[in-house]
């Protein structure tokens, strides 16, 4: 895959302004001219090139860090366009050109499972444009009607004069054709590239070493960076002594950073580390130097009992009343820790300034968060920034919401000769001690049932920081951070008396999206309690769900579908124990259950899970399949060992030996049930996760009669055999 | 210093305490070794010296000298090496960071074992995924050993 290499010279779209919806996908091609790019091929819109030897090029906006969508957002456009996928070339679309021409390629941040189901709208008008725009072209050629060629797997046919072509040799007279003003879209019975599960065009290179990540870039005149961070967050750089360290073997440069961190400079990585280690240095804890994860608990607690918190939009009817008539009343308060995303690739930037432009290597989820990065540290013109496009080794949130690295790689950047190329990376211990990590939440609930074993009142509180008004200073929508209340916005199960209010408990910890953000952790409460109450009722999970949700279709199908796949309805082998769970994040359906057993030592055995998903359209499925195995991974992870926690204001995990993540061994069997019903597009990357610790827990009560409500089941006295 | 890396021989002039990782990526500029974890947990910087998997991280270049050093890079010339034709079969990598090793680590099991029991691949394949490929990986390496596919999801204890 080559990155895409746009000189001005090929800039040749007028934009007037950014547009809103797809409207930005059309309309740009310059009317009456066919301009034709460097290498031949011609533009028929900003999505589409077309080279006379038939190869189409398709640009892709957002980033790749292994979920996919580089090779399925393609696929929308291949499809409209009835292209021949083997032709199919696709290219990153160019940061600095992207800015410069007013975000015409959209949203590039690749965040929220929403590269698919925000894009596809105008990623299939521009394939049903370039389509409609190839059609004209060679109806005026060979003098018929538009309406009787036929275009089907990159050739263009015409069955009267039995003439056919492929797209090439119109390309440069479709390039000319009039935009169509508007365009007609598939019946989703038409597709034939949407749907299919052609191989990710991202994996060659990653099975021969020469996949290009952000720490894999390498310049002329290089030098290298390791950075130490204050171990307090907020805290600051009294003084250091970096006598020793500038006599080392290859250090160039010894500097702090935004006063909160040093930086030592050599000319390779390992010396520049080695020589950092023996920096001596005095940290100001500005204050947060106490504080411990069991001042943060207590904080928590106290958001539990607060007697005020910011109402949800969702309440319903009285449900203090419809509580005090219920026959039986449970409470029950759920804890999930605060985590580290740990990528596999640690964070990192290289960074070179020249008098008229800085260019930024980094990977990353948000390239146009690199360049306001950039921007912000040095005071230099978006516009004269160049953020290049790399596969990421991971992203998982980390790389979404704070650049911060880029930061620091910029004004290490500054402090050295100018034109010179630093690159920054992280050690481990700085990436899992300097994250922005999932919130730390508590629930409480409380559920009342009626004489007919139906819940009858409902009542969740909801203790966490918010994200996005911490890292950005984001107000709160009526007091309530939506990601972090996500998951009990809307009930699947329909109770007619529910109340449920959001506690704002902010702590010094900076916090990130972490993959499925809230909905890793509200359903472990949510439909751990869903099971509680179903136990006090004396009724099956399964069937205590599906009663409480006769009015919503969608999530009764795919939790039907995924009990039929591990035959709910018949009992499990002797000593094997079931948990089931649902949940409907981010435009998905999705549930999950859990066959295990557990010994009397607590290791658990999982023999079997089942993930279920329902994207509504679904591009390419065993990419969605991939998806859900790793989301199986990701949350049994968290469930077993997941936990940051502080002393003295300082993180104390430090590495994989004390951030544990699931290896080989503990691979449990995963099978999937893939649902697309039609009618919506949901997301893939990050639903996958949300029934699964839920479904898991639920499993262990099973087997062992222990409710865990509180992360990570390691304290619990559970391993994993 | 002397180094055999792929089959070459390159002089260097390094620390001998320099951990072999930063010997292939910085001065050699052969990227395909990822840095990870720098303590031997995640494996993502697997080669092989003399045939063994080797965490290079934490593997003094000293100790390197005038042995066999294989990178990726190394495997073969155009990705032909039957185990990274399984890793594209079997779409194996999601964001691939730590298939380098996973795959460097394979190829020493099947050279070992050629059939493989998942025990084996257990007991072999320690490297970390975050993105969770694991079943993949299982999959391929049974695929590369020719051993009957039902036991792939037969590896329950």
């Amino acid at each position: 895959m080559k990155n895409s290499t746009i000189n001005s010279s090929r800039r040749r779209f007028i934009l007037t302004s950014a547009t809103v919806g797809g409207g930005f996908a059309l309309g740009l091609h310059l009317p009456g001219k066919a301009q034709m790019a460097a290498d031949g091929g011609s533009d028929i819109n900003i999505w589409v090139q077309i080279s006379p030897d038939d190869l189409v090029t398709i640009k892709y906006a957002r980033c790749e860090m292994g979920q996919g969508s580089m090779t399925s957002a393609p696929q929308l456009v291949a499809d409209e366009l009835d292209a021949n996928w083997e032709q199919v070339n696709i290219e990153y679309v160019d940061v600095n050109e992207h800015i410069r021409m007013d975000r015409a390629w959209g949203a590039m941040v690749t965040v929220g499972s929403q590269t698919i189901r925000n894009s596809q709208e105008y990623l299939r008008n521009a394939g049903a444009s370039a389509r409609t725009m190839l059609v004209a072209a060679a109806a005026d050629t060979w003098g018929v009607d538009a309406a009787e060629i036929n275009v089907s797997n990159g050739i263009i046919s015409h069955a009267g004069s039995g003439r056919e072509s492929g797209f090439g040799a119109f390309a440069a007279a479709a390039a000319a054709q009039p935009v169509p003003p508007s365009v007609t879209l598939k019946d989703p019975a038409d597709w034939h590239i949407i749907g299919q599960s052609f191989p990710r065009v991202d994996i060659p290179p990653s099975v021969d070493g020469s996949q290009v990540y952000g720490v894999d870039i390498e310049l002329p005149g290089m030098v290298y960076a390791s950075i130490r961070q204050c171990p307090v967050f907020g805290g600051t750089v009294r003084s250091f002594d970096a006598s020793k360290a500038r006599s080392r073997r290859g250090v160039i440069e010894v500097m702090s950073i935004d006063d909160n961190a040093v930086a030592v400079v050599a000319d390779n990585w390992w010396r520049a580390n080695k020589a950092l280690q023996e920096i001596e240095i005095e940290w100001d804890s500005n204050g947060n130097g106490d504080v411990s994860s069991d001042d943060i608990l207590a904080t928590f607690k106290a958001s539990l009992d607060a007697p005020e918190a910011a109402l949800m939009p969702n309440n319903s009817g009285d449900a203090d009343r419809a509580l005090a008539n219920a026959e039986q009343v449970l409470e029950a308060e759920y804890f999930t820790p605060f985590l580290s995303h740990s990528p596999m690739e640690p964070m990192g930037a290289t960074v070179r300034i020249n008098p008229d432009r800085v260019d930024i290597w980094a990977s990353t989820q948000a390239p146009e968060g690199l360049v306001s990065e950039v921007v912000n540290a040095l005071g230099v013109e978006q516009e004269n920034v160049y953020a290049h496009r790399v596969q990421a080794g991971g992203g998982f949130g980390r790389r979404g919401g704070s650049s911060d690295y880029a930061r620091s790689a910029a004004l290490i950047a500054a402090q050295l000769p100018e034109g010179t190329p630093v690159k920054l990376l992280w050690t481990r211990e700085e990436d899992t001690q300097h994250d922005f990590y999932r919130p730390l939440a508590m629930y409480r609930l409380k559920g009342g049932l009626d004489s007919n074993g139906n819940i009858s009142g409902w009542k969740a509180r909801i203790a966490s920081g918010s994200i996005l008004n911490q890292m950005r200073g984001v107000p709160l929508r009526d007091g309530v951070d939506f990601t972090a209340a996500e998951g009990f916005t809307r009930l699947p199960y329909q109770i007619p008396d529910q109340f449920q209010d959001f506690k704002l408990t902010p702590t010094h910890v900076p916090l990130g999206f972490w993959r499925t953000v809230g909905w890793s952790q509200t359903p472990f409460a949510r439909e751990q309690f869903i099971d509680e109450l179903a136990g006090a009722a004396g009724e099956d999970p399964y069937h205590f769900r599906l009663k409480h949700m006769a009015e919503d279709e969608l999530s009764r199908h795919i939790l039907e579908k995924v009990a039929d796949a591990i035959g709910w309805n018949e009992a499990p082998a002797a000593g094997i124990y079931r948990g089931i769970a649902t949940t409907e994040p981010y435009g998905s359906y999705t549930a999950a259950a859990v066959e295990l057993s557990v010994n009397d030592a607590g290791a658990i055995k999982i023999h079997r899970v089942i993930q279920g998903i329902n994207t509504g359209h679904m591009v390419n499925p065993d990419n969605v399949t991939a998806q859900l195995e790793g989301a199986t991974v990701w949350a049994i992870s968290a469930a077993m060992w997941g936990e940051i926690t502080l002393q003295e204001g300082q993180v104390q995990e430090s590495n994989f030996h004390n951030y544990r993540l699931l290896r080989m061994a503990e691979m449990p069997v995963i099978e999937t049930v893939l649902e697309a019903t039609g009618g919506f597009w949901g997301g893939v990357g990050e639903p996958g996760q949300a029934p699964i610790l839920p479904a898991f827990c639920n499993a262990i009560y099973a087997a062992t009669g222990t409710r865990v409500r509180s992360l990570p089941l390691k304290h619990h006295g559970f391993s994993l055999a | 210093m002397e180094l055999q890396i792929n089959n070459e021989i390159h002089e260097v002039d390094v620390e001998a305490d320099m951990p072999l990782l930063w010997v292939l990526r910085d001065i050699m500029n052969l990227k395909g070794t990822k840095f990870g974890c720098g303590i031997s947990q995640c494996g993502a910087c697997t080669v092989h010296i003399d045939g063994e998997p080797v965490r290079s991280c934490s593997f003094p270049v000293a100790a390197a000298a005038g042995k066999a050093i294989t990178t990726i890079e190394g495997l073969s010339a155009d990705a032909s090496h039957p185990v990274q034709q399984a890793w594209v079969k079997h779409q194996v990598p999601q964001c691939g960071y730590c298939q380098s090793g996973q795959i460097m680590t394979a190829v020493s099991l099947l050279a070992k074992k050629p059939k493989p029991s998942d025990a084996d691949i257990n007991a072999a394949m320690t490297n970390l995924c975050r993105c969770g490929t694991y079943k993949r990986i299982r999959d391929a390496i049974h695929d590369v050993a020719g051993n009957n596919p039902e036991n792939t999801l037969a590896y329950e204890a």
